[in-house]
């Protein structure tokens, strides 16, 4: 019987496609260029699985978060798009790690992961 | 020859922080016993060389070319100072960013050009440097590779391997799989006891990630240099002193000859330190740099007037060593 379940929904997935989750995800865009990212702060929501959406204006840039498991070279010229899901609330800095220019050191933005409520997403 | 010899007594860096950076004293520390001459000849026999007391320099961040109160005055102060020691060391080691980077056709290269002059004015026997993020992380290494040949290198100095390692070049803070792979290929001819010295820019640890202090690969390259008995890591990219230990390895970070960061534990924000005009080398400042084999500092070598710390020399980091053990032969 479990057996049957189960196929039934890998069949539903097949049905519904990828497309179709990606439709109802989430996505947050954000530009970088030297030496900022726009919008400089995004607000997340615990548990909540979103895209991201990276573009560059200039050079290769990258964003990256430990915490949050995010370490991604942006290149001009092509979106980078990455699927994350936080798993904890909490207010991160993202920053560049890939040399951009002398003010590469203060190109950051702020990623607020807000608690989950309960019932939520 | 006593096989369970204390290994702690036989060698020994230690170092004294010169504000801009550090004067490291290697030698034996048995003293001018035949226990010690034993070992250092054991010890030469491993590693092709007997190790022989010297020092040798470490100096950080100079940024040339940066718009900053400071100018090259530290850097020149740094020179002189190194110059002036009764003992010259041997080597100088530069651990990046040695200039400030710029798009302006021409400037870098003249930025490096004049960095180059006034550190050739070191008597220093040999200097050696690294590339920081700034010197290469926009042309991939190019013109530091123009100026000073290649971004990673090792040489051997008196019983010591040192390894010039560039986490820099790829414009990412880290190593990369082919220099690690070449890491592993230049420690493998070296026996576990032999002593190690790496330099490089970014610490190769999780120092403050979210302020890029880090080298993402950096667990790899200290698993390379994991079997090694006494490795001593040397960075900069901080501009602040700073040491930590991690099982066999040391390290520890040069201040900054340009300007400095506060401490990653006391503030949020990395900002530079306000430059205060009426002690321009505060933070920046050159410490006293000498050590008697005995381990007692000597002032009276080193000159260095309206320099913040001249008047502190045995503070900071005057007692950290590390010892330098030898194996059980």
């Amino acid at each position: 019987m479990a057996r049957i379940a189960l196929a039934l929904m890998a069949a539903l997935q097949v049905v519904a496609g990828p497309g179709a989750r990606a439709q109802e995800r989430r996505v947050v865009a954000v530009t970088a260029k030297r030496f900022e990212f726009s919008p400089n702060q995004i607000t997340l929501a615990q548990g909540e699985t979103i895209t991201l959406r990276l573009e560059s204006e200039d050079v290769t840039h990258g964003l990256f978060v430990r915490p949050l498991g995010i370490d991604v070279d942006i290149a001009p010229g092509k979106p980078t798009e990455l699927t994350i899901t936080p798993p904890k609330a909490g207010t991160y800095r993202a920053i560049c790690d890939h040399f951009c220019g002398a003010g590469h050191g203060g190109m950051k933005m702020t990623i607020v992961v807000e608690e989950r409520a309960a019932g939520g997403i | 020859m006593k096989k369970d010899l204390d290994r702690r007594r036989f060698l020994k860096i230690a170092g004294v922080s010169m504000g801009v950076g550090a004067l490291y004293t290697v030698w034996p520390s048995l003293g001018p016993s035949l226990e010690a001459a034993e070992l250092a000849r054991r010890l030469g026999n491993r590693t092709g060389e007997r190790p022989t007391p010297f020092t040798f320099a470490q100096l950080s961040d100079t940024h040339v070319g940066f718009d900053g109160p400071i100018g090259t005055r530290a850097l020149e102060k740094a020179v002189e100072t190194i110059n002036g020691l009764a003992k010259p060391p041997d080597l100088v080691l530069f651990t990046g960013d040695l200039t400030h980077d710029t798009e302006k056709p021409g400037e870098h290269a003249a930025r490096m050009t004049r960095f180059r002059e006034i550190s050739e004015r070191l008597t220093a026997a040999k200097v050696y440097h690294v590339p920081g993020e700034h010197d290469a992380g926009l042309d991939g290494g190019e013109l530091f590779r123009s100026v000073f040949g290649p971004t990673s290198y090792s040489f051997d100095h008196r019983g010591l391997h040192f390894i010039a390692l560039d986490n820099v070049s790829r414009a990412r803070p880290e190593v990369g799989a082919e220099q690690r792979a070449w890491l592993a290929k230049d420690l493998a001819r070296f026996h576990k006891t032999t002593p190690i010295v790496v330099f490089t820019h970014r610490p190769l640890f999780d120092l403050r990630p979210d302020w890029e202090w880090f080298t993402s690969d950096g667990d790899q390259v200290m698993n390379l240099l994991a079997p090694y008995e006494n490795v001593t890591v040397l960075y900069g990219h901080i501009h602040r002193e700073d040491h930590h230990t991690f099982g066999h390895a040391q390290h520890h970070a040069a201040r900054s000859l340009s300007f400095a960061f506060p401490d990653p534990q006391t503030v949020d924000e990395k900002k530079a330190l306000a430059f205060d005009k009426e002690a321009p080398f505060k933070n920046l400042g050159l410490r006293v740099v000498s050590q008697t084999p005995r381990g007692v500092p000597k002032a009276e070598t080193v000159r260095v007037q309206d320099v913040e710390l001249a008047m502190n020399e045995y503070s900071g980091t005057e007692g950290f060593s590390q010892m330098l053990k030898p194996a059980t032969f």
